[in-house]
C-alpha cells in the first residue's frame, strides 16, 4: 500500500478556478474592514483550544520521555519501562499545557519495549495499527450521519520522532523497516537520540550516513514546508541539518553563573540549549515554533486522505465505474447488503440445527437412563417376590412338622394311659425324660 | 527494584480517553503561542471566502448595499436588478470577486434575488431562493462524499442571508413572515429595515419593537441565533445585537462633502444622510456584524450547523429510495427536499443542553450577568 498521493499545488488550482468562474478582482474606494478576519478565525482557535499528538519510537532506554520533558521544558510523571516486554505496546498520556492564552492538549505516545525482542520481525506492527486505529476512529466518525466533527477529539498522530541509536555509522535495519512502514501514515522526523556521545566530525559524517540511506531506500521523512516566504529560508536550512542530533535533560547545572539545562560528566558540561553542542534548540524550533500547524495540516490532508482513500477503495466504493461513468454504488450497496443478510440467515440456521440435534440427543440421554432405572426396578420386584415365596413355602413346610410332632405327641400319650402303666411307669419317666428332653 | 514491578501497563484501549488529561505546570517558554502565527500566516496564504445574499422587493436598495458595504462597484451594469427592467419571475443572480486588504485575499461571493415578491400571486416565491441555498449545500455534500477529495473543499454555501424588510413602519407583511420562517431554519438571516432615511428616529424605534414582536411570535430565530451563544461574553455582546435588530440602514455609494469632509450619503434638498454616522442611520453596526467581527461566527455556524442539519436530512432520506449516485447511496434530491424547512437543532456545543430546549420556544431572554 505504498500509493504516494501527490498534491496539487494551490496556487496553480486557484488560478485555474478563478479562470473557470471569471472571477474579477475589484478595487475597493474605501476601508471595508476585513482585515480583522485573521484575528477572528485565530479567536475562534483560541476558544476551541488546540491539540497536539506526538508518537516517540525508539528503544527502551534511548531518552524519548526525557527529550519530551525537556522540549515542554515540564516534568510529565513518568516511571522507567521495562526491557522484558514480550511484545511492542503503545503508552498514551494527555496533558494540558497553557501559555499565554493558548491551550493546548498534548498527547505523548511512546512505544514501549519497542527493540528488546529477540526476533523483531512484528516490532513496527503495533506501531502501524494504533496510527491506523486513530485514522479509522476519524473516519468513523465522519461518516456518521449525525456528526460532530468540531468537538471532535482529535487523536490522530501528527508528528512521529523517530529516535535512531547514536552508534555512529549507520541504520538499523530495524529502524529502516519501521520507518519504511511508516513514511505514508505519519510526518517522520528522525532525531539523533543521546548525541552527547558522539563527537563533532563524527556527527558530520553519521548525518550525511544516515540521510543517504533513507534517501537510497526511498524512505519519505518530513521535510520542511518551504512554500510561504516568511519561513522558507530557515526551514530549507534546518532540512539540510537532518537529522537532529539532540540531548535531553531536566537537571540544571551551574554555568557561569546561571542555571542551565545540562548534562554533567566528569570532563565537561554538555548544555541542552547550546547549539554548538547540540541540535535541540532547533529542533524545538521547527517542531513548535514555526512548523506546528503545518504539521497538523499534512496529517489531515495527506495522509489521513491516503487513508480515507484507500480504506474506501478497499471496502469496495469507487467515484468511476470501468467505463468512466459515474457508478451507481447503490447497487453495489445492495448486493453487499444482500449478502449480509444471506450470511446473517445461514448463520442462524445453523446455530439453530445445532442447537436442535443437541436437544435431540440429550432427550435421548434421559430416555435411555429412565429405560435403564424402570429396567432395575422390575428386576429387583421379581426378586423379592420369589423371596417372599420361598419364605412363605419354609413356613408352611414348618407348620406342618409342628402338627405332625404334635399329633405324634398325642399319639404317644393315648399309648401309654393303658395296662402297661405300672411297667410303662419307668419307661414313662424315661419317655417324659426323654420328651422333656426332646422339649 | 523488580524491573516488572515498577513499570506501569501499557494502555490496551486503541485511543487515548480525554479524563486522563492532566493540568501540567511548564517551567519556561517553550513557544506554544507562535502557532497562532502559524495560523494567521496560513490563513493569509489560502485567502477567505465569504458568500452573502440579499433578499428584498425591487426598489428596495440591495444593490446599492452591498456596494456600500464593500465599498465598490459590485454588479455590472447590465444588472437586471437595477431598474433597467423588472423581471418577470424571480432570478438568483450571483458575481463573485476577489477583494484585498492588507494582505487578507477574501473571495466575496453576492447572490440577488430581482423580482422577488414584485408578482401578483407570490405564492412560493421562497422556493427558487431556497432551492438555490440548498443545492449549494448539495454540491459540498458531493465534493465532501468522494473517494479522492480535493484539498480545499470550494465553498460556495451561502453564510448570510440580509433580508430587507420595507419600510411601512406598521409592522411584518404575511409575505415577509412566511420567507423568514422558512428560511431561518436553512441559512443565517440578518433582516434590515430598508430605505430607513422614509422614517423617523421614533417611527424607527416603534417599526423595530414591533418587527421584533413578530419574530418572537413566529418562533423565527435570526441571527445571532439566542441558543448558540457559547459563553457569557458572547451572550451579552450577542443581547446587544438583538436588541438592534432589525438595524435601520441607507445605502449610498456616491461621496458629497460635508463641513468639508467627504462623507458617503445620500443628498437631498433638505440635506445629506450620512451612512456611516451612527445617529442617522445604523449602516456601520450591519457593517461591524457582517464583516468586522462575525463572519467568522457566521461561516462557523453555517458549516457546523445548517449544513449539518442538510447533510442528516440527506443521508436519512437518501437511503430509502431504490436508486442514486454515489458511494453513499444518495439520490438526487428531490425538490420537497429541497425547499422543504427542517427543524432548527444541533446545539454548537454538547454541554449548552440547558439552552437547547428554550431555543425555539419562547423562552423569556435571561438576564446576562455582569
Amino acid at each position: 500500500m505504498a500509493m504516494k498521493m501527490t498534491c496539487m499545488s494551490s496556487q496553480v488550482s486557484d488560478d485555474e478556478q478563478r479562470k473557470r468562474e471569471k472571477i474579477r478582482s475589484l478595487t475597493m474606494c474605501g476601508h471595508v474592514g476585513f482585515e480583522s478576519l485573521p484575528d477572528q478565525l485565530v479567536n475562534r482557535s483560541i476558544q476551541q483550544g488546540f491539540r497536539f499528538n506526538i508518537l516517540c519510537v525508539g528503544e527502551t532506554g534511548i531518552g524519548k520521555s526525557t527529550l519530551i520533558n525537556t522540549l515542554f521544558n515540564t516534568s510529565f510523571e513518568d516511571c522507567e519501562s521495562s526491557h522484558f516486554y514480550p511484545h511492542v505496546k503503545l503508552k498514551a498520556q494527555t496533558y494540558e499545557l497553557q501559555e499565554s492564552n493558548v491551550q493546548l492538549k498534548l498527547t505523548v505516545v511512546s512505544t514501549v519495549g519497542f527493540g528488546d525482542q529477540t526476533n523483531k520481525e512484528e516490532s513496527y506492527q503495533p506501531i502501524v495499527d494504533y496510527i491506523d486505529a486513530q485514522f479509522e476512529a476519524y473516519l468513523q466518525e465522519e461518516l456518521k450521519i449525525e456528526r460532530s466533527l468540531f468537538n471532535y477529539l482529535d487523536s490522530r498522530i501528527h508528528v512521529c520522532l523517530y529516535f535512531i541509536s547514536p552508534t555512529g555509522h549507520s541504520l538499523k535495519i530495524l529502524d529502516l523497516l519501521t520507518m519504511k512502514n511508516l513514511d505514508s501514515k505519519v510526518n517522520i522526523i528522525p532525531v539523533i537520540a543521546q548525541a552527547d556521545g558522539i563527537s563533532k566530525t563524527e556527527l558530520q559524517k553519521f548525518k550525511m550516513a544516515l540521510m543517504s540511506e533513507l534517501v537510497s531506500n526511498g524512505v519519505q521523512i518530513y521535510q520542511f514546508p518551504t512554500d510561504d516566504d516568511s519561513v522558507a529560508k530557515i526551514n530549507a536550512a534546518m532540512n539540510g541539518q537532518l537529522p537532529f542530533a539532540v540531548v535531553g535533560s531536566m537537571t540544571e547545572v551551574k554555568v557561569g553563573n546561571k542555571m542551565v539545562k545540562a548534562r554533567q560528566y566528569p570532563w565537561g558540561v554538555v548544555q541542552v540549549e547550546n547549539e554548538n553542542h547540540c541540535d535541540f534548540v532547533k529542533l524545538r524550533e521547527m517542531l513548535i515554533c514555526t512548523n506546528m500547524e503545518d504539521l497538523r495540516e499534512q496529517t489531515h490532508s495527506r495522509h489521513y486522505e491516503l487513508y480515507r482513500r484507500c480504506k474506501l477503495e478497499e471496502m469496495g466504493f469507487a467515484d468511476v465505474g470501468p467505463e468512466s461513468q459515474p457508478v451507481s454504488l447503490q447497487q453495489m450497496y445492495d448486493v453487499k447488503r444482500q449478502e449480509f443478510c444471506r450470511e446473517v440467515q445461514r448463520k442462524e440456521e445453523e446455530l439453530k440445527r445445532v442447537y436442535v440435534q443437541r436437544v435431540r440427543e440429550k432427550e435421548a440421554l434421559f430416555k435411555e437412563a429412565r429405560r435403564e432405572l424402570l429396567a432395575k426396578f422390575e428386576h429387583l420386584k421379581r426378586v423379592h417376590q420369589e423371596e417372599t415365596m420361598r419364605l412363605e413355602e419354609k413356613r408352611r413346610s414348618l407348620e406342618e412338622e409342628v402338627i405332625a410332632f404334635s399329633k405324634k405327641k398325642v399319639a404317644s400319650e393315648v399309648f401309654q394311659n393303658q395296662p402297661f402303666l405300672a411297667v410303662g411307669s419307668n419307661l414313662r419317666k424315661d419317655k417324659d425324660h426323654k420328651n422333656s428332653n426332646f422339649m | 527494584m523488580d524491573p516488572l514491578k515498577r513499570s506501569p501497563p501499557p494502555c490496551p484501549s486503541p485511543r487515548p480517553s480525554s479524563p486522563r488529561t492532566q493540568p501540567c505546570e511548564m517551567l519556561g517558554h517553550v513557544g506554544i503561542e507562535t502557532v497562532l502565527d502559524q495560523l494567521k500566516i496560513k490563513a493569509m496564504k489560502t485567502g477567505f471566502e465569504f458568500n452573502i445574499m440579499v433578499v428584498g422587493q425591487t426598489g428596495l436598495g440591495k444593490s446599492t448595499m452591498v456596494n456600500t458595504l464593500f465599498r465598490s462597484k459590485v454588479w455590472k451594469s447590465t444588472h437586471p436588478g437595477t431598474g433597467v427592467s423588472m423581471p418577470q419571475t424571480l432570478q438568483l443572480h450571483s458575481e463573485t470577486h476577489v477583494i484585498e486588504e492588507k494582505g487578507v485575499k477574501l473571495k466575496l461571493t453576492v447572490t440577488d434575488t430581482p423580482g422577488f415578491g414584485d408578482q401578483i400571486n407570490n405564492d412560493k416565491c421562497w422556493e427558487p431562493i431556497l432551492g438555490y441555498i440548498n443545492e449549494q449545500y448539495e454540491r459540498y455534500l458531493q465534493e465532501e462524499l468522494l473517494i479522492t477529495r480535493q484539498r480545499h473543499i470550494p465553498d460556495t454555501r451561502v453564510h448570510c442571508c440580509v433580508y430587507f424588510v420595507p419600510p411601512t413602519g406598521h409592522c411584518l407583511r404575511p409575505l415577509d413572515i412566511e420567507l423568514l420562517q422558512r428560511l431561518c431554519r436553512t441559512v443565517n438571516v440578518v433582516p434590515v429595515i430598508a430605505r430607513a432615511d422614509s422614517l423617523t428616529i421614533e417611527e424607527r424605534e416603534v417599526f423595530r419593537n414591533r418587527i421584533q414582536q413578530n419574530l418572537k411570535t413566529h418562533c423565527i430565530e435570526v441571527y445571532p441565533q439566542k441558543c448558540f451563544d457559547e459563553d457569557i461574553n458572547d451572550r451579552i455582546l450577542n443581547s446587544k445585537i438583538r436588541d438592534r435588530i432589525p438595524f435601520a440602514v441607507v445605502g449610498a455609494d456616491r461621496e458629497h462633502l460635508v463641513d468639508g469632509r467627504c462623507v458617503l450619503g445620500r443628498k437631498t434638498k433638505w440635506g445629506v444622510i450620512e451612512v456611516e454616522n451612527m445617529a442617522h442611520c445604523e449602516f456601520p453596526l450591519l457593517r461591524d456584524l457582517l464583516i468586522r467581527s462575525h463572519l467568522q461566527d457566521l461561516k462557523d455556524i453555517t458549516h457546523n450547523v445548517h449544513y449539518e442539519n442538510y447533510r442528516v436530512g440527506r443521508l436519512n432520506a437518501s437511503h430509502l429510495l431504490p436508486r442514486g449516485p454515489g458511494w453513499v447511496n444518495l439520490a438526487p434530491a428531490t425538490p420537497e427536499q429541497l425547499t422543504s424547512p427542517r427543524p432548527l437543532r444541533a446545539c454548537r456545543r454538547p454541554h449548552d443542553d440547558s439552552e437547547e430546549e428554550s431555543g425555539l420556544s419562547m423562552a423569556n431572554p435571561r438576564p446576562a450577568s455582569s
